[in-house]
């Protein structure tokens, strides 16, 4: 039996719109030998409701960390929203005896338990601890050699500090690392960690597609030819986005997002097909020229 | 004259509420709001203030010290907050500031301000577990593209539980709407 071995937490929004990111992603663990099991009956992490009702978003938080205990599996999951809420979920109730106790009591309710026996990640946490970059830089077959890319990790791949822990928001260098063995060069730019407006888009649009829309800029400006993410949200703004963008403020990015898992695949010898290009709304194909990827 | 008394209505004196910040810290991520000390490093690195004309962290943590209560709870800048918490890793005090400001937007709620978005997420997880609701087209997608099925979670659990804990009045009607 496979050391990594997790339980995969979906959440909401890659099953809602985006199923390339599940499709690469499934593809690549497979790859490097991870093992993922099916996590059955879980609901949504809970961090859609936590400006409205905190002690809700507890509750259901608890029910998935609850779920994986009885599984006796730690999980990982793809979006940066569901692991920093599961992980602050999980360490307050490690360490907050009397919330303990009364998310509990609730709990009781519905014949489940928190123990505090599992720990929850993101897998770009889980490449850098659990996987290691020795093993990941062995699966790569066809480097990317010449393609220049940026990064956006997303607010929370690591922020809160104190939640997430593992690499420094300040000047973050895992998924850089992480987008440098495939052979890709990973270009520096301006606000590299301002966020992607996502979670305001209903509140205030236009705040939200400012954010965006300077991010392109920016990004643009360094000479990337592709953005990189590790979150469904990210994602979504970047590239189901984008046109609208174009529109609203009379522009043209044309500027491809992938997947991390995607690029990573690409550089491990699956065709963009098997990744799920197909479902990427801004057309990346001019990227694969100077790589010959067909 | 008539100017004079025109003037004079429209000025409503700020009410102020002591115990207010009582209540905000009773939350227990909401503890620090005491300690802030209005240097403004959280505004200065604030996404969304860059872009905004109205929201200012720091001016909402000062209001809520000194207890400007209504203003601050029905203001609508207060929902403009991204939660990216570099406001909270950079506060030079330990303030935690995007906790700060989600407290005082859980008691918005319980004050009856409560934005669309949230009440149609809460409202999606009550009735099928995930904040969206996944069509049929997608389930039929995920066999297409070789994706095992999406696990239906144990409704009845789930909204026992919110049931149990959760601010109700987020949930909107089955049948008003």
């Amino acid at each position: 039996m496979s050391e990594l071995r997790y339980l995969l937490f979906l959440g909401c929004t890659i099953p809602y719109r985006v199923s390339s990111y599940e499709v690469s992603a499934r593809k690549v663990f497979a790859k490097l030998g991870i093992d993922l099991v099916e996590m059955p009956d879980f609901n949504c992490c809970g961090l859609p409701v936590d400006p409205a009702d905190h002690e809700m978003m507890l509750a259901l938080a608890a029910r998935n960390l609850s779920l994986a205990e009885q599984k006796g599996l730690s999980i990982i999951t793809l979006c940066t929203g569901c692991a920093t809420t599961l992980r602050k979920v999980n360490k307050t109730l490690k360490e907050n005896k009397e919330l303990k106790t009364r998310i509990n009591e609730y709990l009781k309710e519905v014949d489940m338990e928190f123990k505090g026996t599992i720990e929850a990640k993101h897998f770009i946490q889980a490449f850098k601890e659990d996987v290691g970059f020795d093993k990941i830089k062995e699966a790569i077959q066809k480097p990317l050699t010449g393609l220049r890319v940026a990064e956006h990790c997303g607010c929370h791949l690591l922020r809160p500090l104190k939640i997430m822990g593992y690499d420094d928001p300040e000047d973050p260098t895992v998924l850089k690392s992480l987008i440098e063995l495939t052979g890709a060069e990973c270009l520096d730019y301006t606000d590299e960690a301002e966020c992607c407006g996502f979670t305001v888009i209903a509140i205030d649009e236009k705040v939200a597609l400012q954010l965006t829309r300077e991010k392109f800029h920016n990004v643009k400006k360094a000479g990337a030819q592709a953005l990189i993410t590790v979150c469904p949200s990210c994602h979504l703004m970047f590239d189901m986005q984008q046109s609208r963008i174009e529109r609203v403020f009379n522009e043209k990015f044309e500027l491809p997002v992938l997947h991390y898992p995607q690029l990573l695949g690409l550089a491990m010898g699956f065709t963009p097909e098997e990744l799920a290009f197909n479902e990427l709304r801004v057309n990346p194909s001019k990227i694969f020229e100077p790589m010959k990827v067909t | 004259m008539t100017e004079k008394t025109e003037v004079t209505k429209d000025v409503e004196p700020i009410r102020l509420d002591p115990s207010f910040k009582y209540e905000v810290m009773k939350d227990h991520d909401a503890e620090t709001l005491k300690i802030c000390f209005q240097c403004g490093t959280c505004t200065s690195s604030c996404p969304t203030a860059r872009f905004s004309d109205s929201y200012r962290p720091r001016t909402i943590l000062r209001m809520a010290q000194l207890g400007i209560r209504r203003k601050v709870l029905s203001s609508p800048t207060l929902w403009l907050c991204t939660a990216c918490f570099t406001c909270t890793d950079r506060c030079p005090q330990g303030v935690e500031v995007a906790s700060v400001l989600r407290v005082l937007r859980n008691l918005a709620v319980k004050d009856g301000q409560i934005p669309h978005i949230y009440s149609e997420l809460a409202s999606n997880i009550y009735e099928t577990g995930y904040a969206y609701k996944i069509p049929e087209q997608r389930h039929r997608k995920r066999a297409e593209l070789g994706l095992p099925p999406l696990p239906k979670a144990s409704l009845d659990k789930v909204d026992k539980l919110i049931e149990l804990v959760g601010e109700l009045r987020l949930i909107r009607s089955k049948e008003g709407h």
